[in-house]
């Protein structure tokens, strides 16, 4: 197994408008983000459970140009409105750090 | 052959670059330069208050640098979303910087201003006639919501800087607008197609960005038919096929659909070459033209007056029982608020726990992880200032104050790191309008009035 938060380059989280997060994942290396890729554990699944919201409300893309994997989910609360506590949506990346991939050989 | 040539000077007019970046652009001979200066990441504030968030120091800086290499070469610069949220007071106090430093300078210069506050009334009038619709998922826009804004602008495509450039302005300060758009319409007045001109606009829009190292820096563009050339102008900094490919990651839903006013750019297909260690070509983007104009507007209300109190507690038996002694605050907060004549439906007391669950909230996975010590940002928001102010400093003396189980520190149970600890601050906005609304032109919403400074 390995953590995303120890084999991706890039683990991110920004506002995609006031109303939503986009987090993306970034790899380096074309071979590791294939095999992540494989295993098929990023999925829209995984970021509605993460970030509880309905599977029908991640936008999720793998974009293989940038070896990355990006999902938009809707804010719980829209930025700087009542209780909001990321206007910028920059630190919502860290559940994504510790999901394992199952994948035993590093390429 | 045609060949556009474009130098985008920082990532927001006012966050800095190197000169000599700017003088290496230079050396290049670019139609044209500029630099956005807005965002709404910064939240509902700066567009509610007409303020920016950018300080007019830091932008007279970077903009004095423009203004100078502009009028030395005779090339024209363009500043979008001025001010950091694009209306009226920050269109004004932009080109009250871009006087001052003519005047200082003894620079002239033909400038164009292009507004992009809505009027209301207007608008109300197209969202009764069916003619605007809701962005993520929020209500129908209604001429109540409308009324209640403080300020609404629109996101302006190229045309109106077609426009003002076609008039021969050589500063083009212009109010909210989508990010591509200023370079776009260089690249469409050079002759080029919209996939290309929409594409190198995507690159600029934040200087150096897409480029390595990460650093506020400058951006050299060169458009030719069916490809963008992207290069920074600081040797220390460059573009590789995968710095590029992601930026079309940076702040938006999808890296390969970007919807844009009048059609989507399709980046599916993109081919990243390198055509120098620092340099990459990028092809095969495509522009499919929607069958609708629609521009999309940003608006603000205010939502009431907000102060706030920070606290922090080194305290294990408080940390331990933190979340039955948080609601006991709040019902002392609300009895005491209540007895000098603010009720419990009158204010707002919202209470981050750093250590817990500040940064995530409810999204937080690790919430049970026991901390040494907790700090707490409490916030209360109210109608009035004063009242605001009258709740806050009731809640600070209760999380100070109040008796918990088993407690041993009975002088206090927080650690107050200023005096005054309460602090003002101000009014407080939120997003209330995030619509489109059809247009009969590209350049309706948006008018251009012109002076010779």
């Amino acid at each position: 197994m390995a953590r995303i938060g120890t084999i991706a380059q890039v683990c991110k989280s920004k506002n995609a408008g006031p109303f939503h997060f986009t987090i993306d994942v970034v790899f380096e290396d074309p071979a590791l983000f294939n095999l992540v890729k494989a295993t098929g554990v990023l999925d829209a699944p995984l970021f509605a459970r993460l970030y509880k919201v309905g599977i029908e409300q991640v936008q999720f893309t793998i974009y293989d140009a940038a070896l990355a994997f990006k999902a938009t989910v809707p804010r719980k609360i829209p930025a700087g409105d009542f209780g909001d506590t990321d206007v910028y949506g920059a630190q919502q990346h860290a559940p994504l750090l510790d999901v394992d991939i199952p994948i035993n050989t590093l390429p | 052959m045609t060949e556009v040539r474009l130098l985008s000077t920082t990532a927001i007019l006012g966050y800095g670059f190197p000169e000599e970046s700017l003088a290496r652009g230079m050396a290049r001979r670019p139609h044209l330069i500029g630099a956005d200066a807005g965002s709404v990441d910064p939240g509902p504030f700066y567009l509610g208050s007409g303020k920016g968030f950018t300080s007019p120091r830091a932008v007279k800086r970077d903009l004095q640098l423009m203004l100078r290499a502009s009028c030395e070469q005779g090339v024209p610069v363009v500043i979008s979303t001025a001010g950091g949220a694009g209306g009226r007071p920050h269109l004004e106090a932009t080109a009250a910087i871009a006087r001052e430093i003519a005047a200082e300078d003894k620079l002239g210069f033909k400038m164009a201003l292009i507004g992009s506050e809505q009027d209301k009334e207007l608008l109300a009038r197209r969202a009764e006639a069916g003619q605007t619709r809701p962005l993520a998922g929020l209500a129908p826009l209604t001429r109540q919501t409308i009324e209640a804004s403080t300020r609404i602008v629109g996101l302006m495509g190229p045309e109106p800087y077609q426009a003002a450039l076609d008039a021969g302005a050589q500063v083009v300060i212009a109010g909210r607008s989508t990010d591509p758009a200023p370079w776009a319409a260089a690249v469409l007045r050079g002759g080029l197609g919209s996939a290309e001109a929409w594409y190198a606009g995507k690159m600029l829009e934040c200087g150096a960005e897409p480029a390595l190292p990460k650093k506020e820096d400058c951006l050299f563009v060169t458009v030719g038919h069916g490809y963008v050339e992207c290069e920074p102008t600081n040797p220390i900094r460059r573009c590789t096929p995968l710095s590029v490919a992601n930026f079309a990651l940076h702040e938006n839903s999808s890296p390969i659909r970007h919807i844009e006013p009048g059609g989507i750019l399709d980046t599916s297909e993109c081919r990243f070459d390198a055509v120098s260690d620092r340099a990459v070509r990028i092809s095969g983007m495509r522009w499919e033209p929607s069958e609708r104009l629609t521009i999309k507007l940003e608006g603000v209300e205010l939502a009431g007056y907000r102060s706030i109190t920070i606290c922090a507690t080194r305290d294990p038996v408080l940390i331990a029982s933190i979340g039955p002694y948080l609601a006991k605050v709040r019902e002392v907060v609300a009895d005491k608020s209540a007895a000098f004549g603010i009720s419990p439906d009158a204010f707002r007391l919202i209470i981050r726990s750093y250590g817990l669950n500040g940064v995530m909230g409810d999204l937080e996975p690790l919430a049970n992880t026991p901390a040494h010590e907790l700090c707490f940002v409490v916030e209360a928001i109210c109608e009035t200032q004063e009242q605001a102010a009258a709740v806050i400093g009731m809640a600070r003396l209760t999380m100070l104050h109040s008796d918990f189980e088993g407690r041993l520190c009975k002088e206090g149970n927080m650690a107050i790191p200023f005096s005054p600890s309460d602090i003002d601050v101000g009014p407080m906005y939120r997003f209330n309008v995030f619509h489109t609304v059809e247009a009969s032109s590209p350049t309706e919403l948006f008018p251009i009035t012109y002076e010779t400074v």
